[in-house]
């Protein structure tokens, strides 16, 4: 069982004073996949990650994380987890060579040189090897924090939030890599808010206030949501948002441009409401599927409406 | 003035009183600091110690010198702690540190006094710390001319003139020009210690919590003491050079014999070091930022600088501040320092302020291992 399951919790719960933070989540991820982590800010993301590699201790449940007991065997799973932190944590005044050095230090490489040089090789930093971490951009300190979780070979990957702030060029790069590694046998969960990167994902898990609102494939989960879209395409979309916002049978509107996406539960109310607007001529409407972010919104609605309200 | 606004001065200063207000610790050492201040220098401070340890080693028993020992007691400068046979003991005594004075009383003084040969009084005191030794040697001066009036009666009764019937012979031991650059350049090896170790480890910890890479370093397989020994041991090299550089300076410039061994000033060296560094571990498990950090050591150097005997008298405080003294690291490593370099002293003369050093080193450690946390929770 565990040597097919990369990580196997079952009812995590964790809570920072009065306020759960996790409450009950289970995820059974197969070795070799990678899998994405979604959800708004402060839904718990960080916090499961942590609980997973050992770095917080769950209130209760229980699990392992290749195979290792996460209660009791966190030294093991330290040793067999690359972790990325969401915020680059590694010395800014070391240079690169001395970081990946230091890592590999640490897990008492035999090979340090050669791994080190390796991996130098693989950024492509052979010539900026010297230089200080502090001084890389955003991009370049991810690749580089990569790198150095990857640096002992773990079999399983946490990476947090990896790439948040970086362009959209360096970000492709960073994917394209994450796959090469799980083609490797590597197994990876990430966590993100780029919906283009959810669709990169074997699976995607979405939180929310510290429970599980969707899982699956992402045709799965958009299947799920029983949420209908209709897309208009038009000259002043703003002004028809307006008039939509708040109709009964209504309850996404967005604009993208010069589109709109308007969605509903009910794929019959949400006819009967738009009916009368697509007797205007000044726009096109198109019955549509909704995107994973009107998914992800409107699973988050009647949080947000108990939010508010 | 122009284009200033009241207004856009005000919000600073709003933001500001908020933030002074958040950081509870700041806001604590703002008070706290000037407390302790006021009682060290206030109430422990007291450079005219008095009741000082003496040891009497009376070599002619008489009614001369149990007047002269109750003497030398009202005088309030000498409390008489031990008497001792033969000037060995007394001589091991002073060295040690457990008196500050030996009285002597020759043989056949009550003989010599009656004969008008005005025999000698022998007290030999501690100078290392001069400052402490002075008011009590003064104070002894006028002593011949007048302590034996009541006794000196009927034929004796002339003795009472000028010259005194006897004579008062002070040595000043281990630093006979009372120089008290003698005292303070061994201390200040205490003192420097103190402050940079403890602030440096403070620091070094707390440094990885505010950038963030505490959560790396937790994540990765590191063993608590691994992390305090691989972050101590830097500094106790630091440590050996700093104090190299004051040895040097000490007898090049001051001229501070050093008449023990190095090697054993090196091994209480080294446990005063580790002793000071685990403070600051323990420091930098507590402080959430470097500032806090910087101000719990200033928290911990004040007392070790006023309380351990480097500037004042030790033996001039009250009992409360010298029970407090007696745990600061410093307070013992002063005291090793100058009997190492001041009297020659031994590590087995030592012993009885190695092992509060030892102790104090194993508390915070054992404090800073438990603090140090090895999860995020």
């Amino acid at each position: 069982m565990t040597a097919t399951l990369a990580i196997d919790v079952s009812e995590l719960t964790k809570s920072f004073g009065t306020r759960k933070v996790v409450d009950k989540f289970s995820i059974q991820v197969p070795r070799g996949q990678v899998w994405g982590f979604l959800g708004p800010n402060g839904s718990g993301k960080t916090t499961t990650i942590r609980m997973l590699c050992g770095l917080l201790l769950p209130d209760s449940g229980t699990g392992t994380c290749l195979g290792y007991d996460i209660k009791s065997q966190a030294s093991e799973i330290k040793r067999n987890v690359g972790y990325m932190t969401q915020k680059f944590s590694f010395y800014e005044d070391l240079s690169i060579r001395e970081n990946l050095d230091f890592v590999a230090r640490i897990y008492e490489m035999a090979d340090r040189k050669r791994v080190v040089d390796q991996a130098i090789e693989r950024l492509g930093l052979v010539e900026r090897q010297q230089q200080l971490a502090g001084t890389l951009s955003g991009g370049w300190k991810q690749r580089l924090a990569l790198a150095a979780c990857i640096l002992h070979r773990p079999q399983l990957l946490l990476l947090d939030e990896p790439t948040a702030g970086v362009d959209p060029q360096a970000r492709r790069e960073f994917w394209d890599e994450i796959h090469q590694l799980a083609a490797q046998g590597l197994t990876v969960l990430v966590s993100t808010h780029y919906m283009d990167e959810a669709e990169r994902c074997d699976r995607i898990v979405y939180l929310a206030y510290g429970t599980v609102l969707a899982r699956g494939t992402v045709a799965e989960v958009i299947e799920g949501s029983t949420l209908s879209t209709w897309i208009v395409t038009g000259s002043d979309v703003r002004t028809l948002a307006g008039e939509l916002h708040g109709c009964e049978g209504i309850d996404q509107v967005s604009v993208f441009g010069v589109t709109l996406h308007v969605s509903g539960r009910d794929a019959e109310k949400l006819e009967r409401a738009i009916a009368p607007f697509r007797a205007r001529t000044e726009f096109t409407w198109e019955k549509s599927s909704p995107s994973l972010e009107d998914v992800f919104i409107h699973l988050m609605a009647p949080f947000r409406a108990r939010l508010t309200g | 003035m122009l284009g200033v606004s009241f207004a856009r001065i005000g919000a600073v200063f709003l933001k500001e009183l908020i933030q002074m207000r958040r950081d509870r610790l700041t806001f604590g050492m703002i008070i706290g600091i000037p407390v302790l201040q006021l009682v060290l220098f206030g109430f422990a401070i007291n450079s005219d110690p008095k009741h000082l340890p003496t040891a009497v080693n009376v070599q002619d028993p008489s009614v001369y010198s149990r007047t002269l020992v109750r003497a030398l007691e009202n005088s309030g400068y000498f409390r008489v702690t031990n008497i001792v046979k033969g000037e060995r003991e007394g001589a091991a005594l002073l060295a040690s540190g457990s008196v500050a004075f030996v009285v002597t009383v020759p043989p056949e003084f009550s003989r010599e006094l009656a004969r008008g040969d005005r025999p000698q009084i022998l007290i030999e005191a501690d100078a290392s710390d001069p400052a402490a030794a002075a008011n009590a040697v003064a104070a002894v001066a006028q002593l011949p001319s007048t302590v034996f009036n009541r006794e000196l009666t009927g034929a004796l009764a002339p003795l009472r003139s000028t010259p005194p019937p006897f004579e008062i012979v002070v040595h000043r031991r281990y630093n006979p020009e009372g120089i008290s650059s003698y005292n303070v350049v061994p201390g200040l090896i205490g003192v420097i210690l103190t402050m940079t170790m403890v602030l440096i480890t403070a620091l070094a910890v707390t440094r990885e919590v505010e950038r963030g890479t505490m959560e790396n370093l937790l994540a990765m397989p590191l063993k608590p003491f691994e992390v305090m020994a691989g972050k101590i041991l830097p500094y106790i090299f630091m440590g050996y050079i700093q104090v190299t550089v004051v040895l040097v300076a000490a007898r090049l410039l001051f001229g501070v014999p050093m008449l023990g061994s190095y090697f054993e000033l090196s091994i209480a060296l080294a446990l005063f070091i580790a002793a000071n560094l685990s403070i600051g571990f323990t420091i930098s498990t507590i402080a959430a930022n470097q500032l806090q950090a910087m101000q719990m050591t200033f928290f911990f150097f004040l007392p070790s600088i006023l309380l351990s005997g480097f500037m004042f008298p030790f033996r001039g405080m009250p009992e409360w501040a010298q029970w407090i003294g007696s745990i600061l690291p410093n307070t013992h490593f002063m005291r090793i320092v100058r009997g190492v370099m001041l009297k020659g002293s031994h590590l087995g003369d030592m012993v009885a302020d190695l092992w509060p050093l030892a102790a104090f080193m194993l508390a915070a450690m054992t404090i800073a291992l438990m603090r140090y946390r090895r999860t995020l929770d």
